[in-house]
């Protein structure tokens, strides 16, 4: 019989306590081995060259200088990765993305990389690398790069989505449309409408380990990577297509990975030192600076949003519509669709329509970060909804719930709504003392709602029984925010044995079945429906070695609390047999016990949130201080608590450093301004408040605990709310995103000029 | 026989259909004939498309059956972070 996923009540032992983080000793003393910490014996420096260009067909490299040079043990540029993609677009656009084959397409652009015997040797082999270009007219922003007269980057792409088909290439790479109703019979029904053009600049997920990885191809085909990743399994199918080399043949192991919040589901360098090694017949490690993470991978899209929102005087609102336009970097991703989808999710609409165009433009490929294309959205029309409260006198969260999606919604993306938790969110924010804790001087406050879908994927898990009885769990889903600790706490629960007893190690790619990305905040969800899974299959052996040892038929034996028992009153004086027992018996009952499993986690629940922030405001300065600051959000069920706060906060502390600092600059040469932290602000500890959070349990009907994804959605709503706090604080409407001072202050001065 | 709405993103490629109407039980019989009735879905089914069945999403497990009455929308592939 196949495994059921339903969600059962029961009691918990040990899902939902707070044990010590199992990696944090590790961390704290410098122990865990991060990207950059792994080394194979002779080993190379890898260095990849640059295009100082943001547009530039390249017409001649000449390598053979860097080639000459003492200590170079090779040299790469596209002709050594040559095109094995057979058609697959977006595989070719990562084999082009990672080395640039005839154009460059931003400033940044891998164009050639050298391996070399020590770092010195490695750059002073760039320095010798000639490369020919000619510079192309380029472009960056996303509205103008829609303009038909806009430098064209690609003239292979063809706007989709639209009919009939284009015949001319375009940066407009695709159109979505989402919705259901009539808006414009929606808008003639509404007392008051409200149209606004939002912008959010480009930001980077921040995490502060840059990519790193060490690398070797081997004269026989065979191959090793070790890389800070958020999927080693989807790393290894990826660089193995691209090096034509059998999956199977290159093992790939994760390292501990110090943030990535979807900057790592993307391959960037590991193709490059993979190919360098082949060339040379040695390892090759690559760590990026910081300048080429900034410069060459990462960032979210920049986007220009409209939207218009139509509302009766009792607060019901009668139509909504957005446009949506999203940078893409070269290549096109779902960014604009994402936002489309999401935009007004929140809500209970009767006409509804979003619009995403995705729009390429010479900037870094964007990659997912954390909920995708939803901040952005949310922060478009969060404003307008709180604009439109204020306008009809109503309460703004009264709005909001008012308007609320509930159980039977029409979702704004298409399908029907089940159960689900942003009423919840919304009452709990609405009764939290937050909401009506007095403001000081030069303070506002604003809050905001948030969607994100969450997904799973395939998953595939070990649980081994030890000879003593302790448990060891293999789990190829990459820990990014404490899942080895949750994870020891469902096969703990599902067991029923000391969450002590249990230890999770993110097992390579040659231990485990293909596991996809953690990504979709989908680790914890995914990987514990396998777990609990394969826990029930090491179950049923252990009740079979049970049977054996007391001679006894299967159907007589029961597991209850981490114990074999043996039920009828003919079995009466057998005392329980713990895990220990029977794994010491294991030996002449059959050999060694084990738990496996495969699935494919889905039904992964769609999550909301709502967020309630007050700034300070210095009019001086336009320097923005965040003083509170409250996520309430569901959890399904929080299997370690005090993760999903972290998981909480994090989400909002990246949102506040997005709203308030965060922006990629570039000069009028296109090449981008502020690479570095310095220049480049995300907040640190001392800028931020404590950030309070209230964890909801509304159970996922499709997991057996009930569990949700929790690591995506709380950076859905701090765009907006804080934007909504700092236009409440100024009596101004804040509509570009980030709020820094200058951009305060011009609002300020444009304010005062009427 | 289920009611299958595509919604506006998948109709331009199922000649203009924003609903069709597929004697199909589970997710892979429903691809199997929208793939046969609709070769231009075909690119977008190989590159993954998502089944709501009552609200919930289903990106993968293709063994889902589609029960009689039910609400199934068809949806991009998503991403995250």
């Amino acid at each position: 019989m196949g495994f059921d996923p339903s969600y059962a009540i029961r009691e918990f032992k040990s899902v939902g306590t707070r044990p010590l983080r199992p990696d944090g000793f590790d961390k704290v003393t410098g122990r865990a081995r991060y990207g950059a910490d792994f080394n194979m014996a002779g080993q190379l420096v890898g260095r990849i060259l640059r295009s100082p260009h943001a547009h530039a067909r390249i017409l001649r490299v000449d390598t053979s200088k860097a080639q000459a040079l003492p200590g170079v043990k090779s040299v790469i540029t596209a002709a050594d990765l040559p095109d094995l993609t057979n058609g697959n677009s977006d595989l070719f656009d990562i084999l082009d993305n990672c080395m640039a084959r005839t154009k460059a397409l931003y400033d940044g652009h891998a164009v050639a990389a050298v391996a070399a015997v020590d770092a010195q040797t490695a750059e002073e082999a760039l320095d010798l690398i000639v490369v020919e270009y000619e510079v192309l007219p380029h472009i960056t922003d996303v509205d103008e790069a829609m303009k038909p007269t806009a430098p064209l980057l690609r003239d292979t792409v063809f706007t989709g989505g639209v009919d009939p088909k284009p015949t001319t290439p375009s940066n407009i790479a695709n159109r979505t449309q989402f919705g259901h109703g009539d808006v414009e019979a929606g808008f003639k029904e509404a007392d008051i409408v409200i149209a606004r053009s939002f912008k959010t600049e480009q930001s980077h997920q921040g995490y502060i380990e840059p990519h790193a990885c060490v690398g070797v191809v081997n004269a026989d085909g065979t191959g090793e990577l070790w890389v800070c990743t958020q999927g080693h399994f989807v790393f290894r199918a990826q660089c193995a297509e691209l090096l034509g080399m059998d999956v199977s043949k290159l093992r790939v192991t994760s390292s501990e990975i110090g943030g990535g919040f979807g900057g790592k589901t993307h391959i960037w360098a590991e193709p490059v030192a993979l190919a360098l090694s082949r060339k040379a017949g040695r390892p090759v490690k690559i760590v990026m600076s910081r300048e080429e993470v900034f410069r060459a991978s990462g960032p979210t899209s920049a986007t220009s949003i409209d939207v218009k929102i139509g509302i009766r005087k009792d607060g019901t609102i009668t139509a909504a519509s957005a446009e949506l336009r999203y940078s893409c970097g070269p290549y096109t991703g779902p960014w604009a669709m994402l936002g489309a989808m999401t935009a007004f999710a929140c809500y209970d609409l009767k006409n509804v329509k979003s619009v995403g165009y995705e729009v390429l433009v010479n900037r870094p490929k964007t990659a997912a970060y954390r909920a995708p294309s939803a901040p952005m959205a949310a922060f478009a029309v969060e404003s307008v909804i709180d604009e439109l409260a204020a306008k009809i006198g109503m309460d703004t969260i009264a709005l909001r719930i008012k308007n609320a999606a509930r159980e039977g919604t029409q979702s704004s993306y298409g399908p029907v709504y089940g159960p689900i938790g942003i009423g919840p969110t919304l009452e709990a924010a609405r009764k939290h003392p937050h909401m009506t804790a007095p403001l000081g001087k030069n303070q506002g406050r604003g809050m905001a709602c948030g969607f994100w879908f969450n997904f799973g994927g395939q998953t595939c898990t070990d649980l081994n029984i030890g000879i003593d009885g302790t448990v060891t769990l293999a789990v190829g889903t990459v820990d990014v925010g404490g899942s080895r600790a949750s994870l020891s706490l469902v096969a703990a629960e599902e067991l029923g044995i000391p969450y002590e007893q249990v230890r999770a190690v993110v097992a390579d790619t040659a231990s485990l079945g293909h596991n996809d990305m953690t990504d979709g905040s989908r680790g914890t969800f995914s990987s514990s429906m396998a777990l609990i899974s394969a826990a029930r299959n090491a179950i049923t052996v252990m009740r079979g070695r049970a049977a054996q040892m007391w001679s006894i038929p299967v159907e007589d034996v029961a597991w209850e609390n981490g114990h074999a028992v043996a039920k009828g009153g003919k079995h009466g004086n057998l005392a329980p047999l713990s895990v220990k027992d029977i794994a010491a018996a294991a030996p002449k009952t059959g050999g060694p016990i084990a738990g496996h499993s495969e699935l494919v986690a889905d039904g992964a629940g769609v999550s909301f949130a709502t967020h309630i922030c007050d700034v300070e405001v210095d009019p001086e300065t336009g320097g923005t201080k965040v003083v509170r600051y409250t996520v309430v959000q569901d959890a399904g069920k929080a299997v370690h608590p005090t993760y999903v706060e972290g998981q909480y906060q994090g989400g909002a502390a990246q949102g506040i450093g997005w709203a308030l600092n965060e922006e990629y600059v570039y000069g009028a040469d296109g090449r981008l301004q502020n690479p570095g932290y310095l220049d480049y602000r995300v907040p640190v500890c001392s800028d931020l408040p404590m950030i309070d959070t209230q964890i909801l349990e509304i159970p996922n009907p499709n997991h057996p605990y009930g569990v949700r994804g929790v690591g995506e959605t709380s950076i859905v709503p701090p765009l907006g709310a804080i934007a909504n706090a700092v236009s409440n604080a100024l009596g101004v409407r804040m509509n570009h995103i980030p709020m820094s001072p200058p951009r305060i202050l011009a609002a300020l001065e444009a304010a005062r000029a009427g | 026989m289920v009611e299958v709405r595509l919604g506006r993103s998948f109709a331009a490629a199922a000649d203009g259909h924003e609903t069709v109407e597929v004697e199909a039980t589970d997710i892979r019989e429903l691809f199997r004939i929208l793939a046969d009735r609709f070769p231009g879905l075909v690119p977008f089914i190989e590159r993954g498309i998502a089944v709501s069945i009552d609200g919930v999403i289903y990106r993968d497990t293709w063994s889902k059956e589609l029960p009689a009455g039910a609400e199934i929308f068809l949806l991009p592939r998503l991403a995250g972070g």
